[in-house]
């Protein structure tokens, strides 16, 4: 009986391959997109954690010298003293843009990204000359001749050379050790450190994963983004589920009236959704991984060209994100195919074969639907101006969304209603009429396209704000020429003389760790100078803010604390027990978690006596010159100095490959839109042979109707789109005002840019002319014996 | 041996204007190789009746019992039972799966039922005049065609009592009558009950018996 049951049921399948095909190809759009997201976001967490615990250096304590840099000395006395050290030699690679991690095999904890040595031979290669350079396999066409052989290793962090500590020392020609890591299990009775040597000192572990932090607004955009993907592939599943349904309503009268059971007709059905869900899913999976692999590029390049984190540039496959690429398959399958098994599960039999009972329930979902949306889009309101906490945001976010999807059918009915006032003639007022009757069959998709469409608008405002607003930020930020942090107090004294000569000023950044409102922060002490006057980004300020400041009257706090603590201009800050200042002005601080204060330099120093500045900001007339003798004469690594020049190149260039990563994935989804518009035009241009059959036989060529279905879909497309941009616009502001205020504790001002919904208008359009392009040619070339069939009763 | 017994059965539905009273009492009943023709004007009730004999609907109140199974008492696994096993149904249109070919609709309500018999299918099929048609797909049938096969499907799965609606409403005089001709005969030749419903006297007075509906009660 069952199998009986499935041949007919599935047979509706082999006789409708288009259908099918847009059934699996929408399901699989819905997973790839949201699971190609995922696997790019996956991907950069592994690879910032295997850049940040190459050797534990995240976790462990180090040890360094207050006087100067550490040598292999050192670490030979530590070791006597009983201490289970390890040296490491880090640095970069001259003019390569490689970085060398030098290390000892013997003393090295084990774990973490180290190379496993235990093979046999592998030791000996690694520790006789020439030894061996560990690279990411990506890097292998980077490295310069002269190096020891290469041994490509998955786990090393691109860019990085992992070899020797003593192989590290010669490519650096440097006699110092970068740091001294402390193991986690120490020996009793070892010597104290003080005993040793007064200039040692234990540092905690460093910071960890700052990338991480940074980029997680980054990777919070592309996950909402690919959400929102999902969503459009959701109502392309959903339409071509319910269109298999309604189609099959006559063979589910027919299969019961023989004797399936009801139970049986939804049980087959939903394994019937459930076996597309996996076939639609795995293709998905496959999709996702060809999108991620194909922006994965891009992405990487813009994280280590935004934050300077190093994402391996290929794929890895984790079982995680395929599993959940399923789980979102099934969710997807049973979301669109859940409210037609519901409904079918309650109907009596004999009402799908009455057409006019199903007429007035739709008539009837309509206004559901259409109070539903205004409902939601009053939720989304309240919540936007109400609401607290991401989790608001996000469901803010959706509220907007589906309420606004929602309601499509009806904006647009009442639109037409209200244009078909300006069509006198006969054959306008048809098409008018018929346009508006033909709004409920293709809503599904004309919903996809406002969400792909909104999705686009709102993406595009948000990184174009971001884009704008950081860059600007950047230029007031970095308003000095060169950044410069030395190691130790004594260095930093002697490169105070070394540059003296070259540089209009030299500005001390001096900073402390103390508690603001009850968390970790920063307190920063600045010289009163133009170099802050006239560049720094306030938010807002009293009048004679910077006076305040360095006469030691007023202070600074950054965005991100006066958000979380509501304290603005006016209000008292607590740095301090016994330590308030009021507050003069707030800044914006974008991609610092943390909250951050700023005081005048002489008040800095009078509370802070034993902190000496180590960082400091330089103007210079050639810049470039003067960081090459810095790093060449003077000896300071790289690293330690950064030319805001091209810090500023390099961000925009970056942007750039953002505005890439999002173009590509705004084609994506507008693309998944116009497949769902032309599935939904060429299964209902099937159906509707009964409403252009009479017309046809009452004098209009076919032709003429086909090129009227093209103006339809064109008028539908476009008002959509004009729906789209206030949709999108209220998308970018809950993105930019509440979800990343949440989220990171700053604010982007949201810029509009009219030009690009000018362009999309003219996308949706050309989409919408291609969807309806092949079912109007299939109208023009109609046999008339099919529209003939229309009268002749039987089928 | 009584194969339908219903007594008293009523129905209405909830319209716009308030309920309506289709059926207010129909009593009728029909044995074994016997044939019952139900007349009466459109909107009378006729298929409502018909429905409900199939256990296609529930009656308001009254009991139908086929072979002895009062089926008001049966729920919807029941009823489906009951559908696939003993009685068969012949729409007035629409009866075939449109995506199964004429072959697999004809063995397809037997198959459902575990009562698939390949020799007396093709009987069927040769007697019906389908052989040749076997395989095509129901939109490439005429009307009469299509009936054909509707009721080779029901014979096919050896039901005891056959529910016809109109099952010739759609075809021309001639091949209504042929259709019709076909199905008396194969009735009578496995001895199953037929119930039809007609509008033309003509047709009616083919059968054993004759009922008519008028006013919700049987005239
Ligand atoms: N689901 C329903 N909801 C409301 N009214 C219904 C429903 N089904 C049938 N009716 C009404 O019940 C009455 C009887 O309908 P039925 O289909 O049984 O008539 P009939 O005798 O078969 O007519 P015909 O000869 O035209 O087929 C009609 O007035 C019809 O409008
Ligand atoms: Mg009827």
């Amino acid at each position: 009986m069952i199998r009986a049951g499935a041949q007919a049921l599935w047979s509706h399948w082999a006789r409708h391959r288009l259908q099918l095909l847009v059934v699996i190809i929408g399901l699989a759009l819905a997973t790839g997109l949201w699971t190609g997201v995922q696997a790019i976001n996956a991907e950069a967490r592994v690879s910032y954690d295997r850049a940040a615990s190459a050797l534990g250096q995240t976790n462990l304590q180090q040890i360094t010298r207050a006087d100067g840099p550490l040598r292999l000395a050192d670490f030979v006395a530590l070791r006597r003293a009983g201490w289970l050290v390890s040296p490491i030699a880090q640095g970069g690679l001259r003019g390569t843009g490689l970085e060398v991690l030098g290390f000892d095999p013997f003393t090295a904890p084990q774990g973490a990204a180290v190379p496993d040595l235990r093979g046999a031979g592998d030791l000996s290669a690694f520790l006789v000359p020439p030894g061996v350079v560990f690279v990411h396999p990506e890097t292998v066409g980077r490295l310069p001749d002269g190096l020891p052989p290469a041994r490509v290793l998955d786990t090393i962090a691109p860019g990085r050379l992992v070899t020797d500590l003593s192989i590290a020392m010669q490519l650096l020609r440097s006699d110092t050790l970068s740091s001294i890591i402390v193991l986690e299990n120490q020996p009793q009775g070892r010597t104290p450190l003080s005993d040793l040597d007064a200039s040692y000192m234990l540092s905690a572990p460093s910071e960890g994963s700052d990338i991480a932090r940074l980029t997680d607004s980054f990777h919070l955009n592309l996950t909402a983004f690919g959400l929102l993907s999902f969503a459009v592939g959701l109502f392309i599943v959903h339409a071509a589920i319910g269109l298999a349904f309604e189609q099959r309503r006559v063979l589910f009268r027919t299969l019961r009236a023989l004797g399936l059971p009801q139970r049986a007709l939804v049980g087959l059905l939903a394994a019937e959704a459930f076996v597309l869900a996996t076939v639609g899913g795995s293709l998905g999976i496959v999709l996702g991984y060809v999108v991620a692999a194909a922006l994965l590029p891009g992405v990487a390049a813009t994280l280590s060209g935004l934050y300077g984190a190093s994402v391996s540039g290929s794929l890895s496959l984790s079982p995680i994100w395929w599993l959940t690429g399923f789980v979102m398959a099934y969710i997807g399958a049973a979301a669109a195919a859940g409210s037609s098994l519901w409904q079918l599960s309650r109907l009596p039999i004999l009402a799908p074969a009455m057409p006019r009972a199903w007429a007035r329930a739709n008539a009837r979902t309509a206004r559901i639907q259409a109070f539903g949306g205004l409902g939601l889009l009053t939720a989304a309101l309240i919540l936007g101006v109400a609401g607290d906490g991401l989790v608001a945001g996000f469901a803010c976010l959706a509220a907007l969304l589906l309420g606004a999807a929602l309601l499509v059918p009806t904006a647009l009915t009442l639109i037409i209603r209200g244009l078909s006032r300006f069509g006198t003639g006969v054959v306008t007022r048809w098409v008018w009429a018929d346009t508006r009757q033909q709004i409920p069959a293709l809503s599904l998709a004309l919903m996809a396209l406002l969400l792909a469409l909104s999705a686009n608008v709102g993406v595009s405002t948000m990184v174009g704000s971001f884009r704008g607003t950081f860059i600007g930020w950047l230029d007031q930020r970095l308003a000095s020429d060169l950044y410069v942090t030395t190691r130790t107090p004594a260095e930093a004294a002697a490169f105070q003389d070394f540059v003296a000569d070259d540089v209009h000023a030299i500005l001390p950044i001096i900073s402390a760790d103390i508690t603001l409102g009850g968390t970790p922060g920063e307190v920063f002490g600045i010289k009163d100078h133009a170099t802050y006057r006239d560049h720094w980004p306030l938010l807002e300020g009293a009048p004679d803010v910077w006076d305040r400041v360095a006469a030691g009257t007023g202070v600074l706090v950054n965005e991100q604390l006066a958000r979380r603590d509501d304290l603005w201009t006016g209000a008292t800050l607590t740095l301090a027990p016994d330590w308030r200042m009021q507050i003069v002005g707030v800044y914006s601080d974008y991609g610092n978690p943390a909250g951050q204060a700023i005081i005048g330099y002489d008040t800095f120093s009078a509370r802070f006596p034993d902190i000496s500045p180590l960082r400091f900001a330089i103007s210079a007339d050639a810049p470039a010159a003067l960081r090459d003798r810095i790093v060449m004469d003077f000896g300071l690594p790289p690293d330690n100095t950064i030319n805001q020049e091209e810090v500023k190149a390099f961000s925009l260039e970056v942007f750039e490959q953002t505005f890439l990563v999002t173009r590509a994935l705004n084609v994506l989804t507008l693309g998944v839109a116009g497949f769902a518009l032309w599935a939904s035009l060429t299964t209902v241009a099937t159906m509707r042979l009964p409403q252009l059959a009479p017309v046809w036989a009452l004098g209009l060529t076919r032709r003429h109707l086909a090129t009227l279905e093209m103006g339809r879909a064109l008028v539908l497309a476009l008002l959509t789109a004009v729906l789209a941009v206030p949709v999108g616009l209220g998308l970018a502001w809950v993105l930019l005002a509440i979800v990343n205020v949440e989220a990171f504790g700053w604010r982007l001002p949201m810029q509009v840019f009219p030009w690009d919904w000018a362009q999309l208008l003219l996308w949706a359009l050309v989409g919408a002319a291609l969807a309806a392009a092949l079912p109007m040619r299939s109208i023009a070339k109609l046999p008339p014996s099919e529209l003939l069939k229309v009268f002749a009763h039987a089928r | 041996m009584e194969l339908l017994h219903a007594t008293d059965v009523s129905k209405s539905f909830e319209t716009g204007e308030g309920p309506l009273q289709v059926l207010r009492g129909v009593s009728l009943s029909l044995t074994a190789g016997t044939s019952l023709a139900l007349t009466g004007e459109s909107g009378s009730g006729k298929s409502t009746l018909l429905y409900l004999i199939g256990g296609l609907d529930v009656p308001d109140a009254g009991h139908i019992r086929i072979a002895g199974t009062d089926i008001a008492g049966l729920d919807d696994p029941g009823r489906a039972a009951l559908r696939r096993g003993t009685v068969g149904v012949v729409f007035q249109q629409f009866n075939l799966i449109p995506s199964l070919d004429v072959a697999a609709n004809l063995a397809f309500h037997a198959r459902l039922s575990g009562r698939h018999d390949a020799a007396w299918t093709a009987h069927l099929a040769e007697r019906l005049g389908l052989s040749a048609l076997l395989s095509r797909f129901p939109e490439q049938l005429s009307g009469g065609q299509q009936q054909r096969v509707a009721i080779g499907r029901t014979l096919a799965a050896k039901s005891e009592l056959v529910l016809a609606d109109e099952p010739t409403g759609n075809l021309d005089e001639a091949t209504g009558d042929a259709v019709m001709d076909l199905l008396l005969e194969l009735v009578s030749e496995t001895g199953a009950g037929l119930l039809m419903v007609t509008h033309s006297m003509r047709l009616a007075a083919r059968l054993d018996r004759q009922v008519g509906l008028r006013a919700g009660v049987i005239a």
